[in-house]
């Protein structure tokens, strides 16, 4: 299977590239607290919200871009930025309104919005710059008492539940990033799973950046009630263009009582070109809290994708004896960046955490992984495991790791154990004297060497993300 | 906390370079105007997470800048004696070499210059000038800034070429005043090509006031060179040791640290190790034993800027009371060094609720044919190994004093001097069955 | 189809194979042996392409062409078979996808169409049979906590799976115990065809009582010193390899 993918790959580079030439409402570059009015208006928010967006507006005035991570960001000009893009014909009552435009795109990148051709067990928010283009399975979902929306939807018709949670996890005031996000959000998913309800599919959220200069704030929110459970998917990608496109995005998640949510992303994003032109910035946050007794919360992550990657998915285990874990393959080709890992804050008693960390450089690639991993007082017997290893392809690459623990008492134990190498030189030979080519054998080997995240994954984003690594890996050896 | 000092530079630093070298005096208004800008580090400061110094410097201490003599016989307060050790002996007096008529320093081998910075710095200005501030003043950091400004004398050792000393030479720091003090010391070791020594420091606090120690170390292994650097620390809980040990290794050069820390306040070690030729073999160790309000914070980095070097570290600690560690090692392998080849390890047990550790190991790598890993650790003794001990009738208390004496272990057996590898594990044990809950001659801590 | 002329190999400047001459035609088993540090080892890695080892001087060719100029896979794909020393293992890469990808490549090479999942599963588990290979060894990572004898089936196995022309077994019967071995051997025995060969290198008579050589060289300082049939290693096995050196050094 790798040969022909590897085939395709060296024809083109980034399948997703394309733009979609479609009639878009674009509002003028800038930010301003009329900007922010601007936004909620095209949104009919209630008062609440733009108060909330307000706030967080002129909090993040107060604040400045963090520069502690391992990574050379460029200047962000924050003025040169449209903050709100939707194509034209806005919230589609069913999919014959949904521009055919659209579903070509959508069906370009593999994302069925025909429920009848949707591949079986996912429905999907498909989010195109600033709005949620449609939503599928929302009726036979809503059956179990399933809320899967557009964040903007949620806003409307679930007021309670938003303001009861959002914000609830990621405080407004978190980070410079969250902080912008707050403000100038446009939309995203909603999901609500009630008590003891398991999710009979799979909930995905598609997001895609099509315009120009435009940033993509979207935001997440995610409560799964007592005893219930959820598994989420995300997927994005955008256009190949010259210019950086910001991504601040916000997920947050709610895990009460026994409840279980599994979250797991395949990030695409635009990642430039050879040279380091273009892509995306990833700066996103994303929380979860296991609020409840025994709650879990699962993040995977595969980041293929964006110029730039500065995130850490992370979870607060408030519960007694709730868990967390965090599986994670990055790689960074050419000139990409990535700064990334988890929190794991434990508060319960008997709570427990795995980390799992894969970093894959290659080319000009920088590679982070960057976690906190923290005891408190009160988190009696609580555990942890990290292991974090990195493997690099190239001597122009570089791998970084920098854990942090804190433990702060004397019945819990954390682990953490860290390696770095370059590719097996007898691995590589092995395979090729089975007749196996060094590019597939690298393939195969890389994939082999994350398989343990990759297993995590559900099954269509598994074959999908094994596919990605050796794309992004297409190329750098020789 | 910082105008007091800066306020008596101004007023004070032309007695401050008179008491001092010519040599030391070039780049001490540089270290001030450093300090200045810099100020003194705080936990808001990345590499000062884990070291807080709040407290210890809003003390009001008194500085010797116009050098008074003090009053002190060393042999009468000298508690580091090591049985069965044949050393050369030196004392360093708060911030100043104390002279001594030591009939067995006579037996120094030739060329081998021992003695006062200040001093040598006067007799043989060239060879100060060629080392003094080499790696101290390219630190940003403003401890270090600090030390630059105000420190007037220290230790200085140089070994020449192909020369081996055949004993360890023992260098016994001693604060002693009658009011709360601040000593700022600036050592400087250097071994010409193929030199070998041993060093061993040992630091103790006599009197009963607030001690404030600042020093800065700076070792030139040359090529071939082999250097064994040990660190005793033995102090009252109302000294605050901030110890600055950087080391610059030449082509195959062989380095051993080991800093131990058995009873102290506050301390802070930051040791940097630079691997600037190839064949460079570095071990790096260290281990605490804290109760009581104690706080370590060993802050290391090993820098691997040439290929085929190999570099080990071992930090372990044993926390009890309310004891505060912190750990950093930054491992570094620069883009050309291929072939590295860096382990790490730091393993902590925390007895007491009320104890905390924090440890940050780092990997930052930008040369792809190494092999680096570093694993870190935060937990307890091992109940089944204690369970099993006491299935045999030994008591827990003694099961549990056996399996803290191994979990130290491999630190004590990384020490080359047999006679102090005895001495030392004796005092780990003593320290470990709380026989030495204060340091050794001195009444303060309870 | 397989002709070594005068063969020269370094390994870091140090030269370990100091003209080496050997012939293997269809149909035929060589047996190669001699006392560690002769070179046998590398005469496997330098046929395969290992590029560890340089060759400073000599020919090689297979089926007339030139093998020293063919990339370690192309070696492969043209029918050479190493069944390892040390089987190397692969964490996270499962034997069907590892085997799948090799067998596809050759299959290509030979301008053949990819084989679809059930037929390459079928020839998986026919394959596997042959060397009494456990079912679940097959699903598990290449050669990833194998034990020493179920990695040197695992490389039979794949032996069957990719029916070389010419078969190079490196100390294969290292570590086997007579269980194992004779598994090994009935297997490689399986395989043997009038088109096909194979290079048998050992250090022991053992594996040569069930496979049986038609020649026996004996490798000695990275010259084959001595041939003859398969009763020149009963002799090695009875006498050691001491008469050998010192025959070669009276000869010099």
């Amino acid at each position: 299977m790798s040969t022909d993918i590897l085939h395709e790959v060296t024809q083109g580079d980034y399948k997703y590239g394309f733009t979609t030439d479609i009639e878009t409402d674009i509002i003028p570059i800038g930010l301003s607290e009329d900007v922010v009015r601007l936004i909620s208006a095209k949104k009919n928010e209630p008062e609440w919200m733009l108060e909330f967006r307000l706030k967080a507006y002129r909090h993040w005035l107060t604040m400045k871009m963090p520069e502690w991570a391992h990574l050379d960001i460029p200047k962000i000009d924050y003025q040169s930025i449209a903050y709100y893009a939707a194509p034209r014909k806005n919230a589609p009552q069913s999919l014959d309104e949904v521009d055919p435009e659209l579903l070509k795109t959508f069906e370009k990148l593999g994302i069925p919005l025909h429920e009848r051709m949707a591949l079986s067990g996912i429905a999907v928010d498909a989010v195109m710059d600033s709005v949620s283009v449609k939503t599928t399975f929302k009726e036979s979902l809503s059956e179990l008492g399933i809320i899967f929306c557009s964040f903007s939807e949620a806003v409307e018709h679930h007021p309670d539940l938003v303001q009861k949670y959002m914000s609830s996890v990621v405080p407004y005031t978190d980070n410079f990033f969250a902080t912008l996000n707050c403000a100038v959000f446009s939309d995203g998913s909603f999901v609500y799973i009630p008590k003891g309800v398991r999710c009979p599919m799979e909930l995905s959220t598609y997001f895609r950046i099509n315009a120009m200069n435009t940033g993509q704030f979207e935001r997440t929110l995610i409560i799964a009630d007592e005893d219930s459970y959820v598994s989420y998917l995300e997927g994005c990608t955008a256009p190949m263009r010259d210019e950086n496109q910001l991504h601040a995005a916000i997920v947050e998640i709610v895990a009460m009582k026994n409840a279980q949510v599994k979250y797991s992303t395949v990030q695409n994003w635009y990642p430039g070109d050879k040279n380091g032109k273009g892509g995306i910035y990833n700066f996103v946050t994303k929380r979860g809290i296991c609020k409840g007794e025994n709650s879990k919360i699962s993040w995977t992550q595969v980041e293929t994708g964006s110029a730039i990657t500065w995130k850490y998915p992370s979870c607060i285990l408030l519960g007694d004896n709730s868990s967390a874990e965090f599986y994670s393959v990055a790689v960074t080709n050419h000139h990409q960046q990535a700064d990334t890992g988890t929190k794991m804050l434990h508060i319960g008693k008997n709570t427990s955490s795995h980390i799992l960390s894969k970093g894959i450089s290659a080319g000009f690639g920088q590679n982070s992984y960057r976690g906190l991993v923290k005891i408190n007082p009160a988190a009696e017997n609580s555990r942890n495991f990290s292991q974090c290893d990195s493997l690099l392809l190239g001597d122009k690459c570089g791998a970084h790791t920098f854990p942090y623990m804190e433990v702060n008492n004397d019945t819990s134990i954390v682990e953490h154990e860290a390696t770095t190498s370059k590719i097996n030189e007898d691995q590589i030979f092995y395979c090729n004297q089975r007749g196996i080519s060094t590019e597939d054998a690298v393939g195969l080997i890389v994939n082999g060497y994350a398989k343990e995240v990759l297993n995590q994954l559900p099954m269509e984003f598994a074959v999908e993300a094994q596919k990605l690594l050796q794309i992004t890996l297409e190329g750098s050896v020789g | 906390m910082e105008q007091q000092y800066i306020d008596l530079y101004k007023q004070q630093h032309e007695s401050i370079k008179k008491h001092s070298a010519a040599v030391m005096n070039d780049s001490r208004d540089d270290a001030f105007a450093l300090f200045e800008a810099l100020r003194f580090p705080t936990v808001a400061l990345e590499n000062y997470k884990y070291t807080d110094l709040k407290e210890p410097l809003s003390i009001d201490y008194g500085l010797n800048i116009n050098r008074i003599p003090i009053p002190v016989n060393p042999y009468e307060v000298f508690q580091c004696d090591v049985p069965g050790i044949h050393s050369y002996l030196y004392f360093v007096v708060n911030d100043a070499f104390y002279p001594v008529n030591e009939p067995r320093n006579k037996a120094l081998p030739k060329g081998v210059i021992i003695g006062s910075l200040k001093e040598v710095a006067t007799t043989h200005p060239e060879l100060v000038k060629n080392y003094f501030g080499k790696l101290s003043t390219t630190k940003n950091d403003g401890l270090i800034a600090f030390n630059g400004a105000f420190a007037q004398d220290g230790f200085f050792m140089y070994v020449p070429k192909n020369v081996v000393l055949d004993k360890p030479v023992q260098l016994v720091n001693i604060m002693r005043s009658d009011v709360d003090f601040m000593a700022n010391s600036h050592n400087l070791i250097i071994l010409e090509e193929g030199a070998k020594a041993q060093l061993l420091v040992c630091d103790h606090t006599v009197d009963e006031v607030h001690f404030l120690s600042n020093r800065v170390t700076e070792v030139f292994a040359g090529e071939d060179a082999t250097y064994e650097h040990y660190k005793l620390e033995n102090t009252h809980t109302k000294t605050t040791n901030l110890s600055t040990l950087l080391i610059d290794q030449h082509p195959s050069s062989n380095v051993l640290a080991n800093v131990i820390t058995l009873h102290n306040g506050v301390t802070r070690n930051t040791i940097e190790i630079d691997l600037d030729g190839e064949h460079c073999e570095t071990l790096l160790c260290g281990m605490v034993i804290g109760d009581k309000n104690q706080q370590v914070d060993n802050f290391t980095s090993i820098i691997h800027n040439k290929p085929n070097c190999n570099s080990r570290e071992l930090f372990k600690y044993v926390l009890d009371g309310m004891a505060k560690g912190g750990f950093t090692g930054k491992l570094y392998v620069a883009k050309d060094a291929q072939k590295t080849s860096a382990f790490q390890t730091n393993r902590n047990i925390l007895l007491n609720k009320t104890a905390k550790m924090r440890t940050k190991p780092q990997l930052e790598i930008y040369a792809d044919d190494v092999k680096c890993s570093h694993g870190a650790t935060i937990g307890q003794l091992d109940e089944t190994a204690k369970f099993y001990m006491q299935s045999r009738g030994i008591p827990e208390s003694e099961a549990r004093l056996l399996l803290m004496f191994a979990f130290t272990n491999d630190v004590i057996e990384n020490i080359r001097i047999p006679a102090l590898q005895d001495r030392i594990k004796l005092l780990v044990e003593k320290r470990l069955r709380g026989e030495l809950s204060k340091c050794e001659g001195c009444v303060i801590c309870q | 189809m397989l002709e070594i002329k005068n063969l020269h190999a370094n390994i870091n400047g140090k030269e370990i194979l100091k003209g080496l001459d050997l012939v293997v035609r269809p149909g035929e088993i060589h047996a190669i042996m001699g006392p560690n540090g002769a070179g046998k080892s590398t005469l496997a890695s330098v046929l395969t392409g290992n590029q560890t080892f340089e060759v400073t001087k000599g020919e090689v060719t297979f089926y007339g062409k030139n093998l020293l100029e063919l990339t370690p896979e192309d070696r492969s794909r043209e029918g050479i078979f190493l069944s390892f020393q040390y089987p190397v293992e692969i964490p996270g890469v499962s034997m069907v996808n590892f085997m799948r990808t090799a067998l596809n490549e050759h299959r290509k090479y030979k301008n053949m169409e990819p084989l679809s999942a059930t037929d390459f599963l079928r020839i998986m588990r026919e394959k596997k049979t042959l060397v009494e290979m456990d079912n679940k060894l097959a699903n598990r990572s290449v050669n990833e906590g194998f034990s020493g004898g179920e990695k040197k089936r695992n490389e039979i196995f794949q032996m069957a799976m990719l029916e070389p022309r010419l078969a190079i077994l490196d100390e294969t019967d290292s570590g086997l115990d007579i269980d194992a071995l004779r598994i090994v051997a009935n297997g490689v025995n399986k395989l043997k065809r009038p088109d096909n060969a194979s290079i048998v290198i050992t250090h022991y008579q053992r594996l040569l009582e069930y496979i049986v050589p038609d020649f026996v060289h004996v490798l000695y300082d990275g010259r084959i010193v001595k041939t003859g049939g398969k009763e020149l290693a009963l002799e090695l096995e009875d006498k050691g390899y001491d008469w050998i050196k010192k025959e070669v050094e009276e000869n010099i």
